[in-house]
């Protein structure tokens, strides 16, 4: 009786985890960090699986990891409330009404794409959309970009996206081993050391309905 | 994005003009712009099951890692070596999201080199209006897309 138990209680919490993301998925438009806002609602303010400063961390892993955000997000609670198990669970919630919706605009789209009218709209859509991403970065830039080094450090990163044809891989590689090395040396100085903006702005900036 | 890019048009699997519709495409559809632009290609090119696979295979390498980061990133979280990673990481993130809204809003007047034309300017402004309508009266997104489109058939 009591294994039954015990063997019941990781599948139910599968389950759970799937019909959360499940839940998710469809209900916020504008894309992986258009649904932050919503996964945090669910997963800490109504589930309480995890706190906010936990969530503000995982924003960050989530972001930083190759993929969609909403997606690596969602790996990440699944993970941590019920292993890799866990994890398959929220990503197949997270990404199956997507899937269906998607195909479906794909659908109704070649149908309509070759009157100018719609055309049109989607340009203007499209503009949107931009704004939607422009939006996701002035929030990062909020909470990341707080003393001159952070703000050299993502101009010139701008830069070398723009103008040459590296890898972005390596900017990410080699970002966090400037920021280890600078805190280091500033430590080493006995200088202030801050790796986030003063307080409340960051928990604030980090938890914000990004769009992308 | 800019990768899916580079890559569907190496394959000769699209063109940049229906690349920006399948953007635009991913856009109006719940969940990140990526992950549906590789949805609708897979689906372009192979049917139902091309999407599926499509999408599991842009999901997979995100969840075998995030499982990675999230089994040591827990424990190691509140080191101020990890502390200090994140302190350089994000400010290339936040160039890495500025550049994916250059790269998809102007690339035609990047490769082209043309700027000047009522097409940047029609966009400018409603990326404006649109900024504006996010940052300053916290509109949804979803109304923002659609007021958009109609400011779309006034405007092109």
């Amino acid at each position: 009786m009591n294994k039954m138990l015990t063997r019941e209680q990781p599948l139910r919490m599968l389950l759970a985890i799937f019909m959360t993301f499940l839940k998710i998925g469809p209900s916020t438009f504008g894309g992986g960090y258009a649904m932050i806002a919503t996964i945090e609602k669910e997963v800490v303010e109504r589930k309480k699986w995890m706190n906010a400063d936990e969530m503000s961390d995982m924003v960050s892993v989530a972001g930083s990891a190759p993929g969609g955000v909403a997606v690596n997000s969602a790996a990440f609670v699944g993970y941590r409330m019920g292993g890799v198990l866990g994890a398959i669970a929220a990503v197949l919630g997270i990404t199956l009404p997507t899937l269906a919706i998607v195909l479906l605009l794909s659908l109704t789209y070649s149908l309509f794409k070759d009157y100018a009218k719609v055309q049109a709209a989607l340009k203007g859509i499209h503009a949107a959309v931009i704004a939607l991403i422009l939006v996701a970065a002035w929030k990062m830039a909020k909470a990341s970009l707080f003393d001159a080094l952070t703000i050299g450090i993502a101009a010139i990163a701008l830069g070398i996206l723009l103008f040459t044809n590296w890898s972005s891989i390596w900017l990410i590689i080699g970002a966090p081993i400037i920021g280890i090395t600078v805190i280091l040396i500033r430590h080493v100085n006995q200088l202030e050391v801050r790796t986030e903006p003063k307080s409340e702005v960051s928990q604030e900036a980090m938890l914000p309905e990004y769009y992308i | 994005m800019s990768s899916i890019q580079r890559e569907a048009t190496a394959m000769g699997w699209i063109g940049t003009g229906q690349f920006r519709d399948i953007g635009v495409l991913s856009s109006m559809a719940p969940g990140s712009i990526a992950t549906n632009s590789a949805t609708l290609i897979g689906y372009q090119q192979a049917g139902i099951a091309g999407a599926i696979v499509a999408t599991v295979g842009m999901v997979l390498p995100s969840l075998i890692l995030v499982i990675l980061f999230a089994a040591f990133f827990v424990r190691l979280q509140d080191r101020l070596s990890v502390r200090s990673a994140f302190y350089g990481l994000r400010p290339v993130v936040t160039a890495l999201i500025l550049y994916a809204a250059i790269r998809f809003g102007f690339d035609e007047q990047l490769s082209s080199g043309e700027w000047l034309n009522g097409q940047t300017l029609g966009m400018v402004l409603i990326v404006g209006g649109g900024l504006f309508a996010l940052l300053k009266y916290k509109w949804h997104p979803l109304m923002v897309l659609g007021l958009s489109a109609v400011a779309g058939i006034v405007i092109f």
